[in-house]
């Protein structure tokens, strides 16, 4: 609130553009992070993100940009006004996704290399735990609540449930071949876990960690092994969760009573990551082989645009 | 760090702690073959082939375990020819009930049947498709690709490059003779011709000699002259012997690919796709060398009891297998897409990397290729063609 006064007030000293939210996509190959106003969709900045960014996440206040720049084995930091780079967080080897607690600290940061998850405070930048859990962690996820934070194990094939004021795991949860990323509800009440080479999409009961169902895909004239899914992202009121199938390159729209798939919308090539603008009216893409983002009208489940960004985009994420 | 480690990983377990253990033990058996080294030295087998990726396998398996109240233990040992059935009776007197076998063709067919009825056998190195035709064993399944699926992954290749003139040259050693038989199956399968073949006699003699290379730069040329026209090279030397020189010195100026050249395989220390990169470095760190094809297979072996011991909670073989055979078992290889069995021949379906010296290029079966089951099954023998008579239980 507070900082968005300050902007407004920025604008008018300047005399800058009005003010409008931010898109940062974290393109893997190119090193960079490709910046876009989220009302004209234009490119506006680009800017280094060191070797190999992927995981990309924002402070709750929107004034910090975390990525997991994982082949400098960091997380760094940058101001989403100035793109200027912060002092970098450890983060334990290989870093390729991660989690903000909902109160913005600390962050959860799955290390692939080493089977451990790395809890590190952001404001002290000191690791606070390191949680040993399956082979091949990489998918997390928080409860809105930020109670549990999950982790997806690749090799191992759980979501591995860890409370986020001991550190141990509390629930384990198999699931099918190489789980890719977890998402809770709003409400806190069902997980998602998409199963990359598995096919499928669990949904989970977080209370006592029953499958209640899975979700598969099915798109005529596209390989069932190509149907993989990775990235899982459900509206705010729980209506609608949106799937992206990598090299099937669509997004599965589900419906969020049913949990069965109403409708496959055409994206770019080998989509994978998702993420809203912060009204919820948009979903972006990052298409990995196409080198661009398409942009998804949420109330119609119309692709709407797609923007040239950065080369392989991987990882999304908007902030007001 | 080891003390440490060993420390979360007791703080971790004990939520757990209500799950009672249950110990799975495997064996892996290698067959030492004497014979001539290979050609490069880079190729030299290093002492732990084939066990530093059983270690690997054992290891991701006990991670898992953990979670499940299971813990893996794997026994490495070695043999010759003339000892091999013995210590595999040994394993099974053990009490072992699921072996991985790194030998020939014909001492894995030996080491099947003297393990029994009652033991699952993994072919985790030959090659030969008689293995999975007509000398087929019920007990018996092939993590190693056969001669046939890594033929097929390169013909797919060629073909998709549209170089369908084919000059074959082949080793004097049976399993040469056995792989451009698979070449030629190949090669009527998708439709190329063998407008060439020619036959390289292995004379015997050193690996290597100093100034060696004197003589290869004159004798490869001349090997390759007069040959029908063609579009590209292809080497059957199971053996080793020469296709390593073909490159650059061919008498036209024309691709080499199989033994030498684009090589197809079921692994190769440079993949990084699908998550590959994490087995390498996990191996790496473990064995202080790259990965081998040997060690992968064995890899899988370990990792498909592994994953079905996860799934049906039980270290008992008959269910394992029954898991493993059955529909619902899945087994990420990193290679985008789950690893089955066939159940008609005991083989595990898996996409073939094409290779380049130091980069993986390609990766088979080529889109173009459709099949109404599975698209693996466009590699090697299919369901309609087996010679394998058994019927599995």
């Amino acid at each position: 609130m507070i900082m968005r006064a300050t902007g407004l007030l920025a604008c008018l000293c300047t005399g800058s553009p009005a003010l409008a939210g931010k898109i940062f996509v974290s393109n893997e190959k190119g090193n960079d992070i490709t910046v876009l106003d989220s009302e004209s969709f234009e490119v506006i900045a680009t800017f280094p993100g060191g070797q190999r960014p992927r995981g990309i996440t924002a402070s709750p206040d929107g004034k910090w940009l975390y990525v997991c720049a994982s082949d400098d084995n960091l997380v760094r930091v940058f101001s989403t006004d100035t793109y200027e780079e912060q002092p970098t967080l450890p983060s334990g080897p290989d870093p390729e996704l991660f989690v903000l607690h909902p109160s913005g600290n600390p962050l959860y940061i799955a290390n692939e290399d080493d089977n451990i998850v790395t809890v590190v405070d952001v404001e002290t930048r000191t690791v606070l735990a390191e949680v040993p859990v399956g082979v091949e962690p990489e998918g997390m996820g928080v409860s809105p609540d930020g109670r549990i934070v999950v982790n997806t194990s690749e090799t191992t094939n759980m979501a591995h449930f860890i409370d986020t004021e001991t550190f141990e795991i509390v629930q384990n949860v198999l699931v099918d071949q190489r789980p890719r990323f977890a998402q809770f509800t709003d409400d806190g009440a069902t997980l998602l876990v998409s199963s990359e080479i598995g096919g499928t999409v669990s949904v989970i009961d977080p209370a006592s960690g029953q499958i209640e169902k899975k979700i598969t895909f099915e798109v005529p004239g596209v390989l069932p092994e190509a149907l993989q899914p990775v990235g899982v992202r459900v509206t705010a009121d729980g209506s609608k969760a949106y799937v992206a199938l990598g090299p099937a390159n669509r997004v599965a729209v589900v419906d969020g009573a049913t949990w069965e798939v109403t409708d496959y919308l055409l994206v770019g090539q080998r989509v994978w990551q998702l993420a809203f603008s912060p009204d919820q009216k948009y979903l972006f893409t990052t298409n990995g082989n196409s080198n661009d983002i398409s942009i998804i009208d949420v109330a119609s489940d119309e692709v709407i645009r797609s923007v040239q960004v950065g080369e392989q985009p991987w990882g999304v994420v908007a902030v007001e | 760090m080891r003390f440490l480690h060993a420390a979360l990983v007791a703080a971790l377990v004990m939520p757990c702690a209500a799950l009672a253990q249950v110990e799975i033990r495997m064996a892996v058996l290698r067959v030492d073959e004497p014979g001539r080294p290979p050609a490069s030295r880079l190729d030299l087998p290093p002492e732990d082939l084939g066990f530093a990726g059983a270690r690997l396998g054992t290891s991701d398996n006990a991670t898992t375990g953990q979670f499940m109240g299971q813990s893996f233990v794997t026994d490495e040992v070695t043999a010759t020819h003339e000892t091999a059935a013995g210590k595999m009776q040994e394993i099974v007197a053990s009490g072992v009930r699921l072996v991985v076998t790194l030998a020939d063709e014909e001492t894995t067919l030996a080491l099947a049947d003297a393990a029994g009825d009652e033991v699952l056998v993994f072919n985790a190195r030959a090659r030969g498709d008689a293995l999975r035709g007509e000398d087929c064993r019920a007990n018996l399944l092939h993590t190693a690709p056969s001669r046939a699926m890594v033929t097929d992954a390169l013909a797919q290749f060629l073909m998709w490059k549209r170089w369908d003139d084919w000059f074959l040259i082949e080793g004097s050693h049976p399993a040469d003779r056995a792989l451009a038989d698979a070449y030629r199956r190949a090669a009527t399968k998708f439709g190329a011709r063998i407008v060439e073949e020619r036959t390289f006699e292995d004379t015997g003699g050193a690996r290597a000699t100093d100034s060696g290379l004197v003589q290869i730069q004159a004798r490869m040329p001349t090997f390759t002259q007069r040959a029908a026209q063609h579009d590209v090279v292809v080497a059957a030397d199971e053996t080793g012997i020469f296709a390593a020189y073909l490159p650059y010195h061919t008498w036209e100026a024309r691709p080499v690919a199989g033994s030498a050249g684009l090589s197809p395989l079921s692994w190769h220390p440079a993949m990084e796709m699908w998550g590959g990169m994490q087995f390498q470095s996990r191996f790496e760190k473990l064995a202080q060398r790259p990965s081998r094809e040997e060690d992968y297979q064995v890899w899988l072996a370990m990792r498909a009891v592994g994953e079905a011991a996860t799934r049906t909670q039980s270290a008992e073989m008959a269910v394992l297998r029954d898991y493993m055979l059955g529909d619902e078992f899945q087994l990420g290889g990193f290679k985008g897409q789950p690893l089955t069995w066939r159940d008609w021949d005991g083989q595990l379906r898996q996409p073939i990397l094409l290779a380049s010296g130091d980069i993986v290029t390609s990766v088979s079966p080529q889109s173009e290729y459709l099949h109404q089951v599975s698209q693996l099954d466009t590699l090697g023998i299919d369901r309609p063609e087996t010679a394998c008579q058994i019927e599995r239980q």
